[in-house]
């Protein structure tokens, strides 16, 4: 693990913990922000038969860069009815919540900023805090599109998260643990150990299993989708009815850390996508390090698999983002309570029947 | 609930249907242009802004006077005769310094009804269509060749010349003048065939 790794490195406990906890920021989280941005608009812009940002650097690739120095540089206003405590919280708060999911999440072997027990338990909870900022963000504004946005955003995540935590009871009834780490381990190097091809157990079982989880990792995807306020299920922020939702009245930096939070979150639910079903940081085809006996070429290679499963799952985002059109609030409510919650309990009764032969 | 199964079922597999399409998209190539660096291909009869080539112009203001909303302004000097102002392109001998050509593209509505009239073919459309400006005035454009100080000179020149002829005039004038005082000292004698020539009026 890195922290045992650095504390016999340096000695020092505060330097160890120190590093280990701002490594998903400066080596994840910002560069991830940066080319996701870019990767967004790039993707939308060649979907809809357009070439998207040209100017700065080889296709674009320096823009959000250059973006990032404009905001670093704009004004930082605070319309003057605010309640500037709050205020200046919420986008603190929304990021403090997105940045925290990233303690649990499993990037290798060797890298997990905690290996606690109730990983899971533990990033849907602390998420919660996206919710509360969210709120925040919209009352403290003062403006009536901030706070219908804001509203709209609680009531969306809240019912969402019914039918992610009952998929995630699903997995934790089929592997019997709620770490994150487990979890991964479980599903050992080959794809066909995977949960969402019924697990590493081999038998009966694992046939009857296949549909349901097909059926609970597209019912998680969804879900969570929809808790990172993303198109479809983008009303908080819709453009077209609210002027930009929750964040209407932010600008410069702060305005950026919801943009930083809002991409963090979708790499954080992509991870937990990937690690439910996909073998998490498990390459599917075996490891090159153990063929070539190189022990630490593994975590690089896990790395490496995690984060393409996690940007694959980002794009599919994306890609969903450019195909469907944006639900109505009611619709939006109809499709969680009388869709996802009705199937997600169903596979959870009938994966706890299959459990038990 | 056989409705509610097939809903579930239609909307899942619709959203793969559209997903698919906009995957093709994504290999499509892109219809945009990188407008400043790449411009598009504009149709051959395309109504820019206006060029005058000054060489064949002979100055003979009809593209002003065709002109819907007077943006054209043209002066022209009459040359003196020791002048070589050159032929047109199509063989036509110019006579007219030409000392003031503005067209005011503030004014111009691009109606291309200028470009008709011309004689010598040297008003005509060009592909430019870039040349916004910040102040209006810029917008006026100059095309007469000549230099300030030779429009000056040609206007000058034709001064001088017509003074020239007024005095030769006048000069010849008087000495006709004189011709006709010293013939009628020379001869003060009535004329014989007044008369008739009053008559001959009459009579017609």
């Amino acid at each position: 693990m890195m922290y045992d790794w650095l504390y016999n490195l340096t000695g020092s406990e505060i330097l160890s913990m120190f590093v280990v906890s701002l490594l998903p920021l400066f080596v994840f989280i910002l560069p991830f922000a940066l080319f996701a941005v870019l990767m967004e608009r790039k993707v939308s812009a060649h979907m809809q038969d357009r070439l998207g940002p040209m100017r700065v650097g080889y296709h674009g690739i320096l823009q959000t860069i250059a973006d990032i120095i404009k905001l670093l540089q704009k004004e930082d206003l605070v319309p003057t009815a605010t309640d500037k405590t709050l205020f200046n919280f919420a986008p603190l708060l929304v990021f403090m919540g997105s940045y925290a999911a990233f303690a649990a999440i499993p990037f290798s072997g060797f890298f997990i900023g905690s290996k606690i027990d109730l990983g899971i338990i533990f990033i849907v909870g602390v998420t919660g805090l996206v919710v509360a900022g969210i709120l925040m963000a919209g009352w403290a504004s003062n403006n009536k599109y901030s706070l219908l946005g804001a509203m709209r955003a609680a009531a969306q995540i809240i019912s969402y998260e019914i039918p992610t935590l009952l998929i995630i009871l699903t997995v934790i009834m089929v592997t019997g643990t709620l770490s994150l780490y487990d979890l991964s381990e479980m599903q050992t190097p080959y794809f066909w150990n995977w949960l969402i091809l019924g697990g590493p157990a081999i038998g009966l079982e694992k046939v009857l299993l296949i549909p349901f989880m097909i059926m609970g990792c597209l019912i998680i995807y969804t879900s969570t989708l929809a808790e990172v306020n993303r198109t479809p299920f983008d009303i908080p922020e819709a453009e077209s009815e609210l002027v930009s939702g929750y964040h209407t009245e932010y600008s410069g930096m702060k305005f950026a850390m919801f943009f930083l939070a809002e991409y963090a979150n979708m790499f954080a639910v992509s991870a937990i996508v990937a690690v439910l079903f996909f073998g998490g940081y498990q390459s599917p085809f075996g490891y090159l390090g153990n063929t070539l006996n190189l022990p630490w070429l593994i975590p690089i290679e896990q790395f490496f698999w995690f984060t393409s499963k996690g940007l694959f799952f980002v794009f599919v985002q994306m890609w969903l983002r450019w195909t469907l059109p944006r639900f109505r609030v009611d619709q939006l409510m109809a499709f969680c309570w009388k869709y996802l919650i009705p199937f997600s309990f169903v596979i959870l009764l009938l994966v706890g029947l299959i459990t038990l032969i | 609930m056989k409705d509610y199964i097939v809903n579930f079922w239609q909307g899942l597999f619709t959203i793969l249907i559209g997903m698919k399409v906009t995957f093709k998209h994504l290999f499509v190539p892109a219809v945009t242009i990188q407008y400043p660096s790449v411009k598009p291909q504009l149709p051959e009869r395309e109504r820019n802004r206006l060029y005058v080539n000054m060489d064949d112009c002979i100055g003979c203001d009809q593209c002003a006077r065709a002109c819907p909303v007077n943006c054209i302004e043209i002066e022209t000097v009459k040359s003196v005769p020791g002048d070589d102002l050159g032929t047109t392109s199509n063989g036509k001998k110019k006579a007219l310094w030409v000392t003031t050509f503005n067209i005011d593209f503030a004014k111009c509505c691009y109606c291309q009804l200028c470009v008709f009239p011309c004689p010598t073919e040297c008003i005509y459309m060009t592909d430019v269509y870039e040349f916004s400006e910040f102040s209006r005035e810029n917008l006026l454009y100059d095309f007469v060749t000549l230099l300030p100080e030779e429009r000056i000179q040609k206007k000058k020149n034709f001064e001088e010349m017509q003074a020239k002829k007024e005095a030769e005039k006048a000069e010849a004038a008087k000495k006709a003048a004189e011709a006709k005082v010293a013939a009628q000292k020379e001869k003060p004698e009535v004329k014989p065939n007044d008369t008739s020539s009053e008559n001959k009026e009459e009579n017609k």
